[in-house]
């Protein structure tokens, strides 16, 4: 059972998707300016790796290696529009925030790595374990990231109001390179830059 | 030599072991600003310079004085000027004074503190590094720029811009213009705009600079006179107004040979070809000689884009660096509605790509010599 815990628990540090494979960076920039749509984001992805992991794992030894890319695209690419149309239906604003990214989810390399890496070599309880885990891990890094830009990009969390009006009356201002992409590349760099030394020492 | 009698007395302290022991960093630091360190070197043999690190950062620290003494004046004048007031010489220095001074002291402490915390932790040496940063950070800036934001920009400029890197001779882009960047992007009303370049300034006063009002849609001949901005009459950043102080510190740091004379050179050549450019094709009608007189050209040019760490190594290399930063300040201040003053991302967007201007020019020498070597060969045989 504790292999099978690893299988979870890795992911969210020392083999996190984001700051040690560099994988995903692309959307952890784009829909990180607010804590709500990188929730929601998190969880997307979360749902789409693990079921993805599942039913590939299921049908590992059906799929010809030749044509095992495209398999894996047809299933996430299915899962990815059930996603989006649950979203559409019951979160409209949010999905509107996500806009494209949401879409972009098929191109996310760590669907994709997830799947060839492991749910072609393993079984599927496994390949579950480890589609929920590195989506966390991807999730945890997002909300993570965005935590900091709302809360000094807009002085937000989840949408309440956190800065107390009266420091805005003593000058205090909200960052807006907080609000910009590159910021969101600058705390990404931070974690892993505090994340490294800790690694090297294990 | 009173001082340093006192700094032997004291050093025992901060020695390993000694009570004050986490202050050694702090200690070592002040002790080679004021000494040349007499540390030598105990195995193999080391090319040695009598100028240091440090006392090569002092002749930048001399060559900003200029600069310093007229924009703090100029901080004063602008003022009573924009209230219509006349005020003395050292009416206009002493509020100059009063308002760079904290400026000085957030930057310095701020600075400095970041630097000796990781010097501590690391168990290195402080870096002198900062000390010219520390000095060029409010020359950069309006004057009226809220301490607090100073302070952030400046805690970032020297964590993300140099530590993460591995601390000074190791950044990729100039801290001092990190800063810059930092706020112009997190605090833009306080950073653009006509209303903040003159301190406390009068509400019905126009304080745009000339850069502001050419973005405005104003023509050359509203701009003020030349002569007003070579003397630097004009409001703007703390230390970039007077280009004749600039160039008092230009010829000081090309005759001790600390700046380099290629980059300031293709600099101005690289603004003086887009800038024709622009006029010839009729684009914009700004003769190219305003965009030495306006904004941070000049400072950007002498006392950024010359920094020895983030700048091209190579002499060829130093004239394309160079050229390139003229270039792009004159093609965003022309072609981009957004910011005026396109100097500093110019200067930022050239220290991000110097090591592979640095790593053409060395590969292009390998080749031409190879060449050359097969040639001679053949010939022998």
């Amino acid at each position: 059972m504790s292999k099978n815990l690893e299988l979870l628990t890795a992911p969210l540090r020392k083999a996190n998707p984001v700051t040690v494979l560099i994988l995903g960076i692309c959307s952890a920039l784009a829909v990180t300016a607010k804590l709500k749509p990188a929730l929601v984001m998190a969880l997307s992805v979360t749902v789409v790796i693990a079921l993805s992991n599942l039913v590939i794992s299921l049908l590992r030894k059906g799929i010809p290696s030749k044509i095992r890319i495209i398999v894996q695209l047809i299933v996430i690419a299915t899962l990815v529009i059930l996603v989006d149309q649950f979203l559409k239906a019951f979160v409209y604003d949010v999905s509107k925030q996500l806009s494209v990214f949401v879409g972009l989810i098929i191109t996310n390399c760590i669907v994709m790595g997830r799947l060839e890496a492991f749910a072609m070599a393993n079984g599927p309880w496994e390949s579950l374990l480890d589609g929920i885990g590195n989506g966390l891990g991807y999730g945890i890094i997002l909300v993570i990231v965005a935590f900091f830009r709302e809360l000094f990009g807009s002085g937000t969390l989840l949408g309440f109001q956190i800065i107390p009006e009266g420091l805005y009356n003593f000058g205090y201002m909200n960052n807006g390179l907080m609000i910009l992409p590159p910021m969101a590349l600058i705390i990404v760099g931070v974690i892993m830059w505090l994340q490294k030394p800790e690694e090297d020492k294990k | 030599m009173g001082l340093r009698k006192f700094i032997d007395k004291i050093k025992p302290n901060f020695e390993e072991g000694g009570k004050l022991y986490c202050f050694h960093s702090f200690f070592d630091a002040m002790e080679t600003f004021f000494y040349v360190p007499n540390k030598v070197t105990i195995n193999g043999a080391h090319v040695r310079d009598a100028v240091d690190m440090k006392r090569n950062m002092i002749y930048v620290l001399i060559a900003l004085i200029p600069c310093f003494l007229f924009g703090t004046w100029n901080i004063g004048y602008q003022h009573f000027l924009s209230h219509g007031e006349a005020a003395t010489l050292m009416q206009n220095f002493g509020y100059g004074l009063m308002k760079i001074l904290p400026l000085y002291i957030v930057s310095y402490v701020v600075g400095l503190g970041i630097e000796i915390i990781f010097a501590q932790v690391r168990k290195e040496e402080v870096n002198e590094g900062f000390f010219v940063t520390g000095f060029l950070i409010p020359l950069i800036m309006p004057a009226d720029v809220p301490l607090w934001m100073l302070a952030i920009a400046v805690a970032f400029a020297v964590i993300i811009g140099k530590e993460v890197f591995g601390g000074s001779g190791m950044n990729v882009v100039n801290p001092a213009l990190l800063a810059r960047a930092f706020m112009f992007f997190s605090y833009p009303s306080q950073m653009s705009g006509d209303s903040i370049w003159i301190a406390e300034k009068a509400d019905a006063y126009s304080g745009a600079t000339p850069l502001g009002t050419l973005l405005n849609g104003g023509g050359v001949e509203q701009l003020p006179s030349m002569m007003e901005m070579f003397i630097g009459t004009i409001p703007g950043s703390v230390g970039e107004t007077s280009k004749i102080a600039i160039l008092l510190g230009a010829l000081f740091l090309i005759v001790t040979g600390v700046a380099s004379l290629r980059v300031i050179l293709s600099t101005f050549v690289g603004a003086a070809a887009l800038g024709l450019l622009f006029t010839a094709i009729g684009v914009s009608d700004v003769p190219f000689y305003y965009h030495y007189l306006m904004g941070g050209f000049m400072f950007g040019a002498i006392f950024m884009a010359t920094d020895p760490v983030t700048a091209a190594q190579t002499n060829c290399g130093k004239i394309i660096y160079g050229f390139l930063i003229g270039a792009m300040a004159v093609l965003i201040r022309v072609a981009n509605p957004g910011y005026p003053e396109g100097m500093m991302l110019a200067i930022l967007l050239l220290n991000v790509f110097a090591p592979l201007i640095d790593y053409c020019v060395v590969a292009m020498n390998i080749s031409k010599r190879k060449k050359r070597w097969a040639q001679a060969e053949r010939s022998a045989k």
